[in-house]
């Protein structure tokens, strides 16, 4: 009889840092249970600790090298209520939202056309030496050009916000420290025009996947959920500031309009042994049932609607073909280009407006001991919450990412996956595997380990028998 | 050669001890070279390869994990099996030059022996600072000689 076994794919290929998936097969073959470990960054909230809340803004850059900004304003925002800010100057926050307006196109486009467009283009078991974006440039070497200068496009308005690429210092508590001066903004105004109508393209080539694909879209790792994002005081999307909402399945509000400082009133962290990474859920429901997913297609669940008209559009297309909400996995890929779409038009919007060479920057207010900043990162929700001393020096720090938000949802993935292409198999092809890494990938997981020395991050699979035995190894596909 | 033909990226995070061995040489270099091109960044991603693209040589710094020797200077050769926006690497970041922009400029990678990159902190371990500081040298010279010879070869 044969024994059951135990497959690791580790580190999971084309995901932000460091990922493990173990799949153990019982005695016949089957799926018994599939999970995705994932080192967590818990050290970072001790490293911060006693540095002074001025500094802090730019030290989290640090957690992560590929959404630095989220992290900068998402601690600035937390700032702001510590300076006793509770509302920027309109040049201040316009500023802010320009520069993550760039980073969320950027980070999606990346994810889109590099991460993600080898296993649409070439199908998820396709020949793995195939399957890889040098590919798809060689087959489409417009698209792959046009992904690289929309993120050039992103990165030059985080330059021109934050001040630079790596540790910007752009945003600080109470407002902003610098303006956009007229000559970076027309150079951005000359692009802006050919970046939507590229990202309108994307956004077709997404849609399109998922419409024409829309028997294997519903059987990809599809399970009801809850969904959480920030919305505007009228239910719309917002990814830089809101209120809190939290849907059922079905769409019912589990909370509304709830002031992001309580976020710790209707959220708990679960812990569970064999996972560094904790699991929140919603508080009212319980873990069995709390749980919830973010990040863009859990934004297009919660939002009533979007502000700018050709992403609104977007919007009710992916509402009315789902029927209502979408609970796909690779729906995520169709919603992430309605962002992209949304985050041009607004970038267009702020680079027309005059508030953007303002020089009122900075705001200032009664001093508080306690600041929480909540964001829509472009993987999903962001909480930072701090403590300050007397001193200005940090003595409480907690993180929620967007990773740890979507921790259930990506492993739930992850079995519904395995089970429908592992179970019963003979042999674990890598093109089986890559089913699985597909499904995590779609959720865009950063795991903030910016530890990337040349030697390390080697890909292997292991499968191990009942005994921990190594019987099978091969280098997982790049 | 013209140093501002030359393009010197230099990555890792500076948060993660000698992890910032990449970003601490570009900015030395950039000091003793004003008109050098430095881009300094906490990872090699897709747009670099519109930089790279657009200069005649380029060194790509980064610290390496088990290294014999303090520095480690190699040409880039061989292709690419892979890239990752975490995991994109001077093979493949050439490779996207050489088919986007139709360039690949003369190209190395400089890696810096650091050891510690376990701990989220600020700062080069003593070995990695004597590292870089060794670097620092060799690349300098280095860089002096290719002016050199392309003052002689036009003289």
């Amino acid at each position: 009889m044969p024994e059951p076994r135990l497959i690791e794919i580790s580190p999971v290929t084309r995901v932000e840092g460091h990922g493990k998936v173990t799949i153990h097969l019982d005695a016949d073959g089957n799926v018994d249970e599939a999970r995705l470990h994932i080192v967590e960054f818990r050290g970072f909230e001790r490293f911060i600790r006693g540095r002074l809340m001025w500094e802090v803004p730019v030290i989290v850059q640090r957690l992560c090298g590929i959404c630095p900004v989220s992290h900068h304003l998402a601690a600035a925002k937390a700032m702001d209520q510590i300076v006793g800010v509770d509302t920027l100057p309109p040049t201040a926050e316009k500023m802010r939202r320009l520069m993550h307006y760039g980073q969320v196109m950027q980070s999606h486009v990346l994810h889109f056309f590099h991460l993600s467009a080898p296993d649409l283009l070439f199908g998820f078991g396709s020949d793995h030496i195939k399957r890889n974006i040098f590919e798809v440039i060689r087959q489409n070497p417009e698209l792959g050009l046009r992904a690289v200068l929309m993120r050039k496009f992103g990165q030059e308005i985080i330059e021109a916000t934050a001040g630079k690429k790596i540790h910007g210092t752009g945003a600080i508590p109470g407002g902003i420290n610098r303006n956009l001066d007229i000559a970076t903004r027309d150079r951005l105004l000359g692009q802006v025009d050919q970046m939507l109508d590229w990202s309108q393209n994307a956004l077709t080539i997404a849609r399109t996947y998922v419409e024409t694909h829309a028997d294997m879209v519903a059987g990809f790792g599809t399970f009801p959920s809850n969904h959480m994002s920030l919305v505007t005081a009228d239910g719309g999307l917002d990814l830089y500031h809101g209120q809190m909402r939290a849907v059922d399945p079905q769409g019912t509000p589990i909370f509304d309009q709830l002031n992001y400082n309580d976020y710790h009133k209707v959220l708990v962290e679960d812990v569970r042994s064999w996972s560094y990474m904790k699991f929140p859920f919603i508080k009212t429901l319980g873990p069995e049932v709390g749980w919830y997913r973010v990040g863009p297609l859990a934004r297009m669940n919660v939002a009533s609607h979007i502000d700018t008209p050709l992403a609104n559009a977007a919007h009710t297309a992916l509402r009315e073909f789902s029927g209502g909400l979408n609970h796909s996995t690779l729906g995520n890929h169709w919603a992430r280009m309605i962002e992209v779409v949304h985050c041009v038009e607004k970038i267009r919007g702020l680079l027309h407006d005059p508030d953007l060479q303002g020089t009122d920057l900075r705001a200032t207010g009664e001093r508080r001991s306690e600041g929480i900043g909540v964001i829509e990162a472009p993987r999903g929700n962001l909480i930072h919450h701090y403590k300050v001393d007397d001193n200005d020096q940090v003595t409480y720090c907690n993180l929620i990412v967007s990773t740890t938000h979507n921790n259930e949802g990506m492993n739930r993935a992850v079995k519904a996956v395995a089970i429908k292409h592992l179970s019963g198999q003979p042999k674990i092809t890598e093109g089986m595997l890559n089913h699985v890494e597909v499904a995590i990938r779609a959720y865009d997981p950063c795991l903030s380990c910016a530890t990337h020395a040349l030697g390390q991050m080697p890909l292997q699979v292991e499968i191990h028998d009942a005994q921990g035995r190594v019987i099978d190894r091969a280098a997982q596909c790049l | 050669m013209p140093v501002n033909r030359l393009l010197l990226i230099g990555y890792g995070n500076p948060g993660r001890g000698d992890d910032g061995l990449g970003p601490a040489l570009a900015q030395a270099m950039s000091d003793l070279f004003p008109d050098l091109t430095v881009d300094i960044d906490y990872q090699l991603t897709v747009d670099h390869a519109a930089l790279i693209a657009a200069h005649d040589t380029v060194i790509f710094a980064d610290a390496m994990i088990g290294l014999t020797d303090p520095y480690q200077f190699a040409p880039v050769t061989g292709t690419p099996e892979t890239l990752g926006s975490h995991q994109v690497s001077p093979q493949a970041a050439m490779s996207l030059a050489q088919l986007l922009f139709g360039q690949r400029p003369q190209a190395w990678t400089l890696a810096i022996s650091g050891n510690d990159f376990d701990q989220l902190h600020e700062g080069l371990s003593p070995g990695a600072t004597a590292n870089l500081a060794q670097t620092v040298a060799f690349l300098r010279d280095w860089i002096l000689r290719q002016q050199n010879d392309s003052q002689t070869a036009l003289g």
